[in-house]
């Protein structure tokens, strides 16, 4: 706590106020309290004046009170037992005859987290939802919300929420308004609980309401119509019209609810009514207007308009001009608005941006100029008619030779090289002048991927490459591969003068180096050039897939749910919901509406990663997919969108033809961010060798054609030649990685008999829990061991820890005939209820059948529990790993373990323990791991390997140390299985 | 919602924290200092810093940073509202905004921050609501409070809280019944090395200060409303009526407040008050350069323009700089490479200009970079949108008021290219 890093007051001033607090005369008592809340708020201790304090409540002078109540709210937590003191004037004050102090009192007593306390609130609470008085009503349904905070059950058990419902329908806009928001707030920890049941009598309710209220409740009540989904178009209309007129709200954050709501309903217009057309008009001006406002509003509505940009590029068609930067522009609104410029620029304005662009690249902000030389490229890349003159504009800077912008300038006439093939390769003189002048990875790699492109064109390739090689060992990963490559490439265009070169090449990558990356790409194409120099050629040289605009947009589904979000911290952040907000517990996957007139219609129901896994095929594939964007990336390249990397799993939804696809989308190396580039060895582990026999591919044939087609497709880059072997060469050349070929899918126990025969009256259960494709699954065999049919089998499991419960009915279809058994499958869902259990992992379960109820128990891995996306940022992990205190810490030794680090980490991974760093110390491995069960709780691990010692460490830490327990029992489980 | 506040001044320190929840550590302002640490400039730290807990959003004020804490999905733009509305309920109660007098009236700064949020949802905002509940201090009050021992928080439920008109305190009396608006645009410009507009858009208030009697409900009509297609409302005006006449009509606040806010965008033309001749120039092996510099007025409709002051952020390799101004004076800090000249009033007979040399390093090569020139300028009775009230009248009051329209035109960000 703050406090203790402040002055005490002394000794003889708390003794002064004491006798002034303790005075008869009222002006001196609220004196006294001033100065003691006055020392308060500059964070000195007086909770030594409690008692004295609270001995001044009982006044009739209402700022007294009011003074008294704010130490209290202060102090409560640190002196419960005193704070009872006060409850008696409280519940008094409650039944005052002046509203104004009864809701005075309940307000105040719902901050006080004393639990003592919270019980008398109780009573005066209902009353105080009742009151005649709406002032007192509004401020007890804000009350609801804090005592949910402070203790949900008590909330739930005395039937707070249905009053509050009811409140919806008040006669009262701010009550309204006000119980909308304590709704909403309870809502967000209870994702699938049906608290705000939006129905078109609320929601007329709701916009009544809505002209009535307060700037702030508007804003409540706008989110909230926003999770609505209407029923029609026609409904869509009118509450499209009854919202509009907020968009001249002077209140930014109302006009931006309000665009978010018209956003979303406008999905469900046709498009060829006249309204649709006339709220389009409607939505530019206040987007516009946004941006004259304040800064940091300024840069709230930028990431905003970006989306909305994206979603609806007719909206702001004509607006270009507000998106010039002005050169005192803080510059996060520098860069924002930026990549709006571009994102709208189209053959009509492209002239006007360009000499934008050429402007902003003569500015003194270093990161500002590199993102608007980039700007340059990406405008050649999107419109085809001004990639020349885009090209002519970068030739002039290079000639400005400050080094920064012609280093930039080289990376993006690198995309445009690939966009645009054989047209405008003459400007490779120029850039070959500026070759000395080239100290960034990423410059240099582009530079090397020019002279190795174009290698016959550019007579001395040969000795500008060599001149590279001088300082192999020097250059960053992403310059190393490059060079290679581009050696190999020459070689393969000039092989009479080049044999030495390249054979100096491969054995610098291959021998003297300890980069896995480097040291497979070396030895494949090592093998290639000696088994078969044709085919090698065909790899290395085949023609390239062409780049285009859309690899710096943010992926539809994403972008849908984004839109739903407009206006919230993740559109802020271009990220869903679920990928930051933490401990939320599965936050729900909004979606837009589909359109009715149109035939635009919104496949896959799922957008999240969480929920994209459950109905993909099973967990192999993403393995696979994951190596295969890792060897892709291994490029140039941080991958070149705006948001996180294209998750694997949204190529998972579209089948596993997209997961070719979406590898290839990764592909083409146009790192378009300004972010400082992240040299790409960190990110990957060193590739683990997924076995690719047929048999482990669990028969799913859909996976394996698409990594055969990705196989037979002409590869792009360099990197992409990786996959161009033969799948026979593929296994030893994996194997080279140093690891074992390891079982699929995630670690899942033998099964145990859960309920023995004697117990189940002639039934045995056995069973074991598995995750498949993100799915927690019950499996368990059912035994008739006795003499008579048994039908009408059905499954209830009490409350438990983490909320499993049955998704889905037992499902036995036929009857169980006697000495018959049956496998049978439960999908299990993390919703249910929940209740500690001890132990943690118990699970009691009631299986009834046509004899009787059978009751059992049985204890579940935890492992089940980790979910897909439980792999932390590195940054992320390293900031909470500090954060969380040593005590939460716990040790484990596991024993007898006869893998290697490498071997361990991919088991672990298939069991969503994710390797987030691996280091290396005395010869001992660190890997450093994190994991996420299905409520939310992270565990941070760090596993020490010591090679030739059999026992690993695990040390654990989590918020929730409890956990860490079952966790080690799962790490041991898995790393001895 | 709004978890905590914390006021942090310009050397780093924490000077005031409240929080509406649970206490949240102070430490967590440390993700704030870094992200300020990384910004080159005060104003360039991000507004809206994520930590691994919670999220941090700030804006910037008279040197002061409010860092709002959040711990859940909030609408940003709801905080960043929410502590504008902070800044300008400080700066309405003790005249300024600054440290020591958050500081000089901390007790009352709490009961503020009390009355505004409940629980992090927005209690009482409006300055009318707030004042009936805590009076701002003055010397006078405090004086009489102590004498007659009254105190300054409202006895009664503030009447407006919960009336059809919750901006309006009701059995409002005053001696002389007057409301005066102010209409006042500022132009923002960019204008290119050869003197043609790439943009220029007019940002546009209404801003009033009424205080009239009772319950006066009043209209204001405008010679052409065909301007204002882009407009935001007080809430007090009637959004029907101007949907449908394109009459603002509304029961107003008491006091002065904001009625209007419009804007103009560069799709219509925009008139330029100003203009700029320049020849700034270096060249390739000297190390002296040329600056020469001259304004004048032009579209400004005859009226004057005032309080002019060019400033210039010069390339970073000018040393200084040696200028002569026909009027005026001017500064160059060699520092931050900063030359302002402060002109006053243009003469359109003799237009003020200034010219000299600027000495590079020595052995320097040009600089790569162009200076931009901001302007800044008034113009007063004249709005540079043409917008002009056509009439305004007063209903449901029987007295008849003192009415005044002033109009203004400042520059906003005005720059041009060199």
């Amino acid at each position: 706590m703050a406090l203790r890093f402040l002055p005490l007051v002394c000794a003889g001033e708390i003794f002064e106020l004491k006798a002034e607090l303790n005075s008869d005369k009222k002006e001196k008592k609220k004196e006294a309290v001033k100065k003691v809340i006055a020392s308060m708020t500059v964070g000195k201790d007086v909770s030594a004046l409690f008692p004295d304090v609270v001995n001044c409540m009982q006044t009739d002078n209402l700022e007294l009170k009011k003074l008294v109540y704010l130490y209290l709210m202060n102090y409560a937590k640190s002196q419960p037992d005193m704070a009872i003191m006060a409850v008696n004037t409280f519940v008094k004050d409650c039944e005052d005859p002046n509203p104004l102090i009864r809701a005075l009192a309940v307000r105040t007593m719902g901050c006080i987290r004393v639990d003592k306390i919270t019980e008398y609130l109780c009573e005066p609470l209902r009353k105080c939802l009742k009151d005649e008085d709406p002032y007192v009503r509004k401020t007890a349904a804000v009350c609801v919300a804090k005592l949910h905070d402070i203790n949900a059950q008590l909330v739930e058990d005395q039937g707070f929420l249905d009053t509050l419902k009811d409140l919806i329908s008040d006669s009262n806009p701010m009550v309204v308004a006000n119980a909308v928001a304590a709704l909403s707030e309870i809502a967000e920890s209870h994702p699938n609980s049906n608290l705000l049941d939006l129905n078109p009598q609320t929601i007329n309710k709701l916009l009544t309401a809505l002209n009535e209220c307060t700037e702030w409740g508007q804003i409540f009540i706008l989110d909230c119509l926003a999770n609505y989904t209407p029923r029609d178009d026609r409904e869509s209309q009118s509450i499209c019209e009854r919202v509009t007129p907020r968009l001249s709200h002077a209140n930014s954050a109302v006009v931006l609810s309000a665009v978010k709501v018209l956003m979303k309903f406008m999905e469900m217009l046709p498009k060829d009514l006249d309204y649709y057309g006339t709220l389009l008009k409607k939505l530019a001006p206040p987007l516009v207007t946004l941006l004259s406002a304040e800064p940091e509003l300024q840069y709230v509505a930028l990431r905003n308009i970006n989306l909305i940009v994206q979603r609806r590029p007719e909206i702001l068609k004509h607006e270009m001009k507000v998106f010039f930067v002005k050169y005192n522009d803080p510059i996060y609104v520098k860069l924002e608005k930026l990549d709006i410029m571009i994102r709208l620029a189209s053959q009509a304005n492209i002239a006007q941006v360009l000499a934008e662009l050429k402007e902003y690249a003569t500015e003194v902000d270093v990161d500002f100029v590199r993102k608007a030389v980039r700007a340059i490229g990406r405008c050649a890349i999107k419109v085809e008619q001004s990639a020349e003159r885009c090209v002519s504009t970068l030739l002039d800077l290079i000639q400005t030779k400050v080094n920064y912008v012609v280093q930039e300038a080289i990376v993006v006439i690198k995309d445009i090289f690939r966009k645009y093939p054989n047209k405008y390769e003459s400007v490779i003189a120029t850039l070959c002048e500026n070759l000395d002048s080239l100290d960034e990875p990423e410059a240099r790699a582009a530079m090397i991927w020019i002279v190795g492109e174009y290698a016959e064109r550019i007579d001395n390739a040969d000795e500008l490459l060599e001149s590279f090689l001088e300082g192999f060992h020097d250059e960053s990963t992403q310059v190393q591969l490059q060079l290679l490559t581009a050696i190999v490439k020459l070689f393969l265009k000039k092989p009479t003068e080049t044999q030495e070169l390249v054979q100096q090449v491969l054995s610098l990558a291959t021998q003297d180096s300890d980069n896995p990356d480097l040291r497979d790409r070396g030895y494949i194409y090592w093998r290639l050039l000696s088994t078969d120099p044709v085919a090698a050629k065909e790899v290395v040289l085949a023609e390239k897939p062409l780049i285009s605009e859309e690899t710096d947009l943010i992926e539809p589904t994403l972008l849908e749910e984004l839109i739903c979000h407009i206006g919230t911290l993740a559109s802020v952040y271009h990220k869903p919901p679920s990928a930051f907000v933490e401990g939320s517990r599965g936050v729900q996957h909004k979606r837009l509406p589909g359109s009715a007139g149109s035939g635009e219609s919104v496949e896959s129901p799922d957008t999240g990663s969480a929920a994209g896994v459950s109905d993909a095929p099973p967990a192999v594939i993403l393995s696979q997919g994951d190596l295969l964007g890792d060897l892709l990336n291994l490029d140039l390249t941080p991958p070149a969108t705006t948001g996180p990397p294209p998750p694997a799993t949204s190529g998972m939804q579209l089948g596993a033809m997209d997961l070719l696809g979406g590898g290839l989308d990764s592909l083409p190396p146009i790192p378009l961010r300004a972010d400082t580039p992240q040299s790409p060895q960190i990110p990957h582990q060193s590739p683990s060798p997924p076995d690719y026999s047929p048999t482990e591919l669990g028969g799913d044939l859909g996976g394996s054609a698409a990594m055969g087609a990705g196989f037979g497709a002409p590869p792009a880059a360099t990197a992409a030649s990786f996959s161009a072997p033969v799948s026979g060469g593929l296994d030893d050349l994996f194997d080279l990685g140093g690891g074992v070929g390891m079982p699929m899918g995630g670690y899942s126990p033998p099964k145990t008999v859960w309920l023995p025969v004697m117990k189940g009256k002639g039934l045995e259960i056995s069973g074991t829990f598995a995750r498949r494709a993100g799915v927690i699954q019950m499996e368990m065999t059912l035994t008739n061991k006795a003499m008579s049919v048994m039908t009408d089998f059905a499954i209830q499991f009490n409350r438990n820890s983490f909320g499993l419960a049955p998704a889905g009915p037992l499902q036995v279809l036929t009857p169980l005939s006697p000495n018959q058994s049956i496998e049978v499958t439960l999908p299990l869902s993390t919703v249910g209820p929940v209740m500690k259990m001890d132990p943690l992992n118990n699970l009691q379960v009631a299986v009834k059948n046509n004899i009787d109820v059978f009751y059992f128990s049985c204890q579940y891995p935890i492992n089940m529990l980790f979910v897909e996306d439980g792999k932390m940022e590195r940054q992320v992990f390293l900031t909470t790993w500090k954060e969380i205190p040593n005590d939460s810490e716990a040790q484990f030794q596991i024993k007898d373990c006869h893998l290697s680090s490498d071997a361990a980490s991919n088991k672990l991974q298939s069991s969503n323990i994710f390797t987030i760093a691996k280091r290396t110390v005395d010869g001992q491995d660190l890997l450093y791991q994190s994991t996420k069960l299905s409520n939310g709780i992270w565990v941070l691990a760090e596993l020490r390997v010591q090679t030739g010692n059999p026992n690993f460490t695990v040390c654990l830490k989590c918020r929730a140390p409890e956990v860490s327990q079952y966790v080690f029992q799962s790490y041991e489980a898995m790393l001895k299985n | 919602m709004i978890h905590s506040l914390f006021l942090i001044n310009a050397s780093g320190d924490i000077f005031l924290e409240k929080h509406w929840k649970s206490v949240v550590s102070r430490s967590v302002c440390d993700y704030f200092f870094e992200a300020q640490e990384r910004a080159t400039e005060p104003e360039n730290v991000p507004p809206v810093i994520p930590t691994p807990h919670h999220y941090l959003i700030n804006v910037l004020r008279h040197r002061i940073y409010f860092v709002a804490v959040i711990q859940s999905e909030v609408p940003p733009l709801f905080v960043i509202e929410f502590l504008h509305r902070v800044v300008d309920t400080f700066q309405d109660y003790f005249g300024v905004c600054t440290e020591a007098a958050i500081k000089d009236n901390v007790v009352v700064v709490y009961e503020l921050l009390e009355e505004m949020l409940d629980n992090g949802f927005p209690l009482a905002t409006e300055s009318n609501i707030l004042k009936e509940l805590i009076k701002p201090p003055t010397i006078l009050r405090t004086m009489v409070n102590t004498i007659t021992g009254s105190t300054n928080v409202g006895e009664q439920l503030p009447t407006g809280q919960l009336s059809v008109v919750p901006w309006r305190r009701t059995g409002v009396k005053y001696t002389n019944n007057e409301a005066y608006f102010d209409v006042v645009e500022e132009i923002d410009v960019i204008i290119d090395k050869s003197g043609s507009t790439i943009t220029a858009e007019i940002q546009g208030v209404i801003d009033a200060c009424v205080k009239l009697t009772g319950m006066p409900d009043l209209t204001l009509s405008f010679m052409n409303p065909r301007l204002l297609d882009d407009v935001s409302f007080h809430p007090c005006v009637r959004f029907k009526r101007w949907e449908a006449e394109r009459i603002l009509s509304f029961i107003p606040p008491d006091g002065n407040f904001r009625l209007l806010s419009y804007h103009v965008s560069s799709q219509n033309l925009v008139a330029i008050p100003v203009y700029v001749k320049h020849n700034i120039t270096f060249r390739e092996g000297s190390s002296q350069g040329r600056f020469d510099l001259t304004l004048g007025p032009k579209q400004t409709m005859g009226k004057a323009v005032e309080s002019v002051l060019v400033s210039s952020q010069l390339p970073r390799g000018v040393l200084n700089a040696n200028l002569n101004p026909s009027q005026g004076t001017y500064t160059f800090d060699p520092v931050t490479k900063l030359l302002s000249w402060d002109v006053g009033k243009i003469n359109p007979q003799k237009l003020p200009s200034l010219k000299g040399t600027m000495n590079l390093q020595a052995g320097a090569s040009k600089p790569d970079e162009n200076p931009t020139i901001n302007i800044q300028f008034k113009i007063q009775q004249m709005a540079i949108s043409g917008l002009k009230v056509n009439r305004l009248d007063m209903y449901g009051e029987k007295y008849k008021p003192f009415k005044g329209i002033k109009y203004m035109t400042k520059a906003g960000k005005f720059q041009v290219r060199t």
